[in-house]
């Protein structure tokens, strides 16, 4: 395994890291405004993320500096050519911060209804964005000889799986953000909550197998990796066995266990992608020799050893205080003075 | 980092007076600080996305250097920030003061060793080093050589103390503002007595020392290094020995003159250490290789003109409040105090333009041209049309962020908080996680019977 293997790998750890942390907020916002019904409710709803969704979004700007600096090519091409669904995600991710944080400050219903239906709706276009994003990586993309993305519309890059893929980030994030919901939650707003898990399931397993079955159909050539490396399989593996267990333990009533199971799943999933498109990062739908691959997109050694050694350093410290941060504010949500 | 450096202190006099009134004004400006780091969290974001989003050319040739250095901020500091965060805001009725201090100590190291890392990048496209270039599949890259030099290039240390100063002296004068507002309304009058005898005191120092020695060292760093940029932000267009430092002016760049009123000498002495150093103008560079000459004049000279006049009201302010403790500060001197946190964040925008405006031809420091930068696949309406829309969303937030936080302001502080409440408050790592498990234990958080509204 080459340098430029492991920073792959542990890209692929951060965005899952991301996923899985930022994941819940985004169901969480998507389900507020159905899931509580006043005020109160919608504090406790708000105030289960309040003290770490900053934290959570912090794995979204690691992601994106280990891009840059490990795959600046990559970087470059995704985000020019990606334009304006990045614009679309800065808005919303803009939109909702802002929302979280002024909603609490007036008293009035309009002012709170109002940054209530920012919230879930900048949340909402997020788990969306993220997914259409995703599913570009997937299919490949018009890069050039240059790195660039050429694309004449916005709609190119809008094929009918790439937006059946934001559908199925959407059903994942609901299914996700309620189970975490119910373990911070209790009385009527975790039963109302319960009862949709199921509903949420069935949601993500019908449109993920649809997706499974688009992606083994259509010619993207995700499959190869697990025909020519099989000791690859152990990622869908995974995710299956987190998929059992997590379906087993909602039905026990098990709750943390539940969340723990779909936040591995959702982890595995990204992992069984990743490993099905590698060594291809990006690819072109041009000429494939313009695709980006791990070796010919990679940053030079030299970068990718102190990088390495700034990751061994700091990573640790990160896991660290956001692991304690989380536990500190386990448990079911309580309201003080200070909340959202 | 300002308002950061000001709730440490606060925090700190906490824990060392037990004065109730400190933790009474935590919980004020800790609200106030929320509400900053949301929109600069918010607005942070754009950055990190638009290197690859506007500059993919950008990105390619630089991704080996200046990439690895926003890497390290996200891995390093911007987790430390993002992280416990939640802890600050929320520590007001979780945690007791020692620990709260903690907590806000490392949001606002954090948020200083952020500022370091992004000034270690910004400092290396002005003043480049440690790198060479040669050619890859994707055209010419810039390769690192040695970590050790990007990260301490030339303009580095001055530009780092240059701008935390600048942060602290924003943090002091909103504090200043604020009380000075209370104090002319009569309103707080305890709470505001105390905030404004701090404030004006590091204000004034702080603005004292950001001139005589920060801002005079980032100075000297832009004579030694990029003595081009010297010329654009004071309009020196012929070199010549004992040259003036302009107060105010303007440039007429086709004619290539300056019309200005200055102090004769003044820069070849703060440039060079002697009254007959010559300081090379304009002519001496090639045409091509300019700046937007009056606009990085105009930049600047808003800067030191606002810099000078920092330590001034500082002073004023200062002595009369020594002075007239007893019978109140004159109106027109709290409206001064109450202007200076406008005119500070205009002194550091200004301050911002005059470093990248003065840069330009380049966006790497002779290395790479601004517009061989930019992201070849976008047409110009698509970057005007977005420039627009991030134009109207930040506006919208600048003035729902004044709007709220002159509510904030206007509400003032809560009561201040009982003593033997905070006492009972967690105040140590082993405490902290014991009421942590203990409250889970039985169910119930601590502070149950604070819960609100």
């Amino acid at each position: 395994m080459s340098l430029a293997d492991l920073w792959f790998v542990l890209f692929v750890a951060i965005i899952g890291a991301y996923i899985v942390l930022d994941g819940f907020d985004l169901g969480v916002g998507m389900l507020h405004p159905f899931a509580a019904k006043e005020d109160r409710e919608r504090r406790i709803v708000l105030n289960s993320i309040g003290p770490i969704w900053d934290g959570n979004e912090v794995w979204l700007v690691v992601g994106g500096g280990v891009l840059f600096a490990a795959f600046p090519v990559v970087y470059a091409a995704m985000f020019s050519g990606f334009y304006w669904a990045l614009m679309f995600v800065l808005i919303a991710l803009i939109l909702r911060t802002v929302a979280i944080e002024f909603r609490g400050k007036r008293d009035s219903s309009r002012w709170r209804g109002l940054w209530d239906s920012v919230f879930s709706a900048a949340s909402f276009c997020l788990a969306l964005l993220l997914g259409v994003a995703f599913g570009n990586v997937v299919t490949g993309v018009p890069l050039d000889k240059n790195g660039e993305v050429r694309i004449d519309t916005l709609l190119d890059l809008l094929h009918p799986f790439v937006l059946f893929l934001g559908v199925t980030t959407v059903a994942m994030l609901l299914m996700h953000g309620a189970l975490y919901l119910v373990v911070k939650t209790e009385g009527d707003l975790q039963a109302r909550v319960r009862r949709w898990v199921p509903l949420f399931i069935g949601l993500f397993t019908l449109t993920a197998a649809i997706s499974a079955v688009w992606i083994a159909v259509s010619d993207y050539g995700v499959t190869d990796t697990f025909r020519d490396d099989v000791w690859t399989i152990v990622f869908p593996m995974a995710a299956l066995v987190a998929y059992v267990v997590m379906i087993v333990m909602v039905r026990r009533g098990k709750d943390f266990a539940a969340f723990f199971a779909s936040s591995a799943l959702l982890f595995m999933s990204l992992a069984t992608i990743s490993a099905g498109l590698y060594p291809n990062m990006l690819k072109s739908s041009t000429n494939p020799a313009y695709s980006m691959t791990v070796s010919n997109a990679s940053a030079e050694h030299y970068t990718l050893t102190v990088m390495l050694v700034v990751a061994i350093i700091g990573i640790p410290f990160v896991l660290l205080y956001t692991g304690g941060v989380q536990y500190l504010f386990s448990g079911k949500v309580k309201l003080t003075e200070s909340s959202y | 980092m300002g308002l950061g450096i000001m709730l440490v202190w606060m925090a700190w006099k906490h824990v060392r007076t037990g004065d109730p009134v400190w933790r009474q004004a935590s919980v004020f400006w800790v609200k106030v600080y929320g509400l900053v780091f949301a929109l600069g969290i918010a607005t942070g974001l754009v950055q990190e996305f638009a290197f690859g989003m506007n500059w993919s050319q950008y990105s390619r040739f630089v991704g080996n250097v200046f990439g690895s250095l926003l890497a390290a901020e996200g891995v390093f500091a911007f987790a430390l920030e993002g992280g416990f965060l939640g802890l600050m805001l929320f520590g007001g009725d979780r945690l007791g003061s020692r620990m709260w201090l903690a907590a806000t100590f490392l949001v606002v190291f954090g948020a200083h060793f952020s500022a370091l890392w992004i000034l270690m990048a910004n400092s290396w496209m002005q003043t480049p080093q440690g790198f060479e270039q040669h050619a890859s599949q994707w055209g010419p890259m810039a390769f690192m050589t040695n970590f050790g030099s990007v990260l301490n290039t030339p303009s580095f240390l001055p530009r780092l103390l240059h701008v935390w100063v600048a942060s602290w002296i924003i943090g002091s004068a909103l504090v200043l503002s604020v009380s000075a507002w209370y104090l002319l309304k009569n309103r707080h009058q305890e709470f505001a007595r105390r905030n404004f005898s701090a404030a004006v005191k590091l204000f004034t120092v702080l603005a004292i020392l950001q001139v005589f020695i920060f801002g005079a060292q980032m100075a000297i760093s832009v004579t030694e290094n990029q003595p081009e940029k010297l010329a654009s932000i004071e309009g020196n267009w012929t070199s010549e020995s004992c040259a003036p430092l302009y107060v105010v002016g303007w440039v007429d760049a086709s004619a290539e003159k300056t019309y200005a009123i200055g102090v004769p000498c003044l820069l070849s002495f703060l440039s060079y250490g002697s009254f007959d150093a010559t300081v090379p103008g304009l002519e001496t560079f090639p045409k091509d290789e300019w700046a937007p000459v009056n606009l990085a004049f105009q930049a600047y000279h808003v800067m030191i003109d606002l810099g000078f006049l920092f330590p001034l009201i500082g002073v004023v302010a200062w002595f009369v409040w020594w002075r007239r403790k007893r019978e109140g500060m004159p109106r027109w001197l709290l409206w001064v105090c109450i202007s200076t946190v406008f005119l500070a964040e205009v002194a550091t925008i200004a301050g911002w333009w005059t470093a990248e405006v003065g840069r330009q031809p380049w966006l790497v420091w002779k290395v790479l041209r601004t517009d061989a930068g930019v992201s070849p696949t976008l047409t110009t309406g698509q970057v005007l049309l977005s420039l627009i829309t991030f134009a109207l969303l930040y506006t919208l937030l600048l003035v729902l962020f004044l709007f709220l936080l002159d509510r904030k302001i206007k509400h003032g502080p809560e009561a201040v908080p009982e003593e033997a409440h905070v006492s009972d408050l967690p105040d140590t790592f082993r405490e902290v996680f014991r009421s942590r498990s203990q409250g889970r234990a039985s169910g119930e958080l601590e502070l149950e019977d604070h819960v609100a509204r």
